[in-house]
């Protein structure tokens, strides 16, 4: 599997994901090495009342850290972000994270769309959008931002997802890019990797 | 969805703060971007200039905006582990020193969490000798925290909490159902103080034992974040607390070394310098 289109100009990765995400993304961060380049925010469907345990279940196969961000944060190369429990998280313009408790979207919050919209906004064309295995339509929107503001995007293969409502109304929103399954989304972070040596 | 640019959101913080004296300009800007979007969808403006001008005009609408600009999503015992925590640690500490106890709920909202506190006093035995004043910028929201009224489907959600919180009773034992609302028991907040303030340009009024502030400030940029914690901490007894949000910190501000962490998990902080 080739990526054409990446290069070292990519600023961060976002990650979004619901029910049926959950083994796609620990097999994930156990691939992603402890030099990885650029920042990987996630925004994950989690339980909105249990604040402990979803980072520590994560952190078990990941090599690097795993943090759910304070409110204000500034965003630093090459970490590993998790949206907090019963928040929304935005990305602003001056490289930070900021909270929010407002209504629920897509009977989410976190919601994927809020994080992915303001990560698009921030990051425009150095943004790569990842959406995961999920049973409803949350992140098809931010994934269509994303489209439209230059970034990469990449739902995983709704044959290899265990729901594939997510990735497939990301791909009735917009072009994407790529339909991977999580092998090669494996891959295609190593391959990030190396061209960031 | 459509999307407004930053130097819109100016042009609007520029006429509220010229025409009401509110001061929207150091809002958190992804949240407030969403909430003025959601304005302008919500009342069908085809653009910033056409709300600009009716809130120019149209002072009545403007507490509406007020209203549907201010995040207003809360829920009784929100974070279990803090009310038990203020339960079992923080009042009892206070309470060595003294018999009565003051808290100031800056940021009420509908009011759910200020129910929540005076469950705790009543479940400790000590709300009467309590005070307790809740603030808001938003009037509309006052009207609603002092009407207690909520609805079945947020009750679910309290009950949860309740449980969690490891309450004396059963929740309902506080509201009554009637017609699919639930209506709070009113002895509950007999003596709270329902008052209008804006934590951005009001003045500090009065020192608690406890303020509690969580996920309000959430809503504002760094350097509000900066200059309301002054406030705050002006707000707060020497030997006193401060709570706020979970995920809120005080580390990168101005007032961090006048604290020390009572409670990290719960983010409580104990006021040691005036």
């Amino acid at each position: 599997m080739k990526f054409p289109e990446l290069n070292n100009s990519f600023k961060a990765i976002v990650i979004g994901g619901s029910a049926g995400s959950f083994q796609g993304i620990t097999r994930i961060l156990s691939h992603v090495p402890n030099d990885f380049p650029i920042p990987i925010i996630m925004c994950l469907h989690r339980l909105k009342h249990v604040r402990n345990g979803f980072i520590e279940a994560l952190s078990i196969k990941s090599i690097k850290e795993v943090i759910e961000p304070y409110d204000k944060e500034s965003i630093k190369r090459g970490k590993v972000y998790l949206a907090p429990a019963n928040y929304h998280l935005s990305i602003e313009l001056g490289m930070y994270f900021s909270l929010s408790t407002e209504e629920m979207v897509n009977n989410s919050r976190p919601a994927i769309d809020i994080t992915l919209s303001t990560a698009s906004f921030t990051y425009k064309n150095k943004l790569i959008g990842i959406l995961l295995s999920g049973a409803n339509k949350d992140g098809a929107l931010g994934m269509k931002k994303i489209k439209e503001n230059g970034g990469l995007t990449i739902v995983q293969n709704p044959a290899d997802c265990m729901i594939d409502t997510m990735p497939i109304s990301a791909l009735n929103a917009t072009n994407i890019d790529h339909t991977l399954d999580i092998d090669d989304i494996i891959k295609l972070l190593a391959e990030i990797h190396k061209l960031y040596k | 969805m459509q999307d407004i640019h930053i130097v819109d959101i100016r042009k609007l913080t520029d006429v509220i703060r010229a025409k009401y004296g509110f001061d929207f300009t150091n809002y958190a800007i992804s949240s407030f971007k969403r909430r003025v979007i959601r304005i302008l969808e919500l009342y069908k403006f085809s653009n910033i200039d056409a709300l600009a001008q009716k809130i120019s005009n149209d002072p009545k609408f403007f507490e509406e905006f007020v209203s549907e600009i201010t995040v207003n999503v809360t829920e009784m015992f929100r974070d279990p582990s803090f009310w038990r925590i203020m339960r079992d640690n923080i009042i009892p500490n206070i309470l060595l020193n003294h018999k009565r106890i003051t808290i100031w709920h800056a940021g009420c909202s509908s009011g759910e969490e200020v129910y929540s506190m005076a469950i705790l006093l009543k479940e400790m035995g000590i709300l009467e000798n309590s005070k307790i004043i809740a603030t808001d910028i938003d009037e509309q929201i006052l009207e609603r925290a002092r009407n207690g009224v909520y609805t079945v489907k947020n009750m679910e959600l309290n009950e949860k909490n309740y449980v969690r919180y490891n309450g004396e009773n059963e929740l309902n034992k506080y509201f009554e159902v009637k017609n699919g609302l639930a209506y709070m028991d009113k002895s509950l907040v007999r003596d709270v103080s329902y008052r209008k303030h804006d934590l951005v340009n009001g003045a500090v009024f009065n020192k608690f034992d406890i303020v509690l502030c969580r996920n309000v400030m959430i809503y504002f940029n760094q350097n509000l974040q900066n200059d309301v914690l002054k406030k705050l901490h002006e707000s707060v007894f020497k030997y006193g607390y401060l709570a706020i949000g979970s995920k809120e910190s005080l580390i990168w501000c101005d007032i961090a070394n006048k604290f020390i962490v009572a409670n990290n998990d719960e983010k409580i902080y104990k006021n040691i310098k005036e």
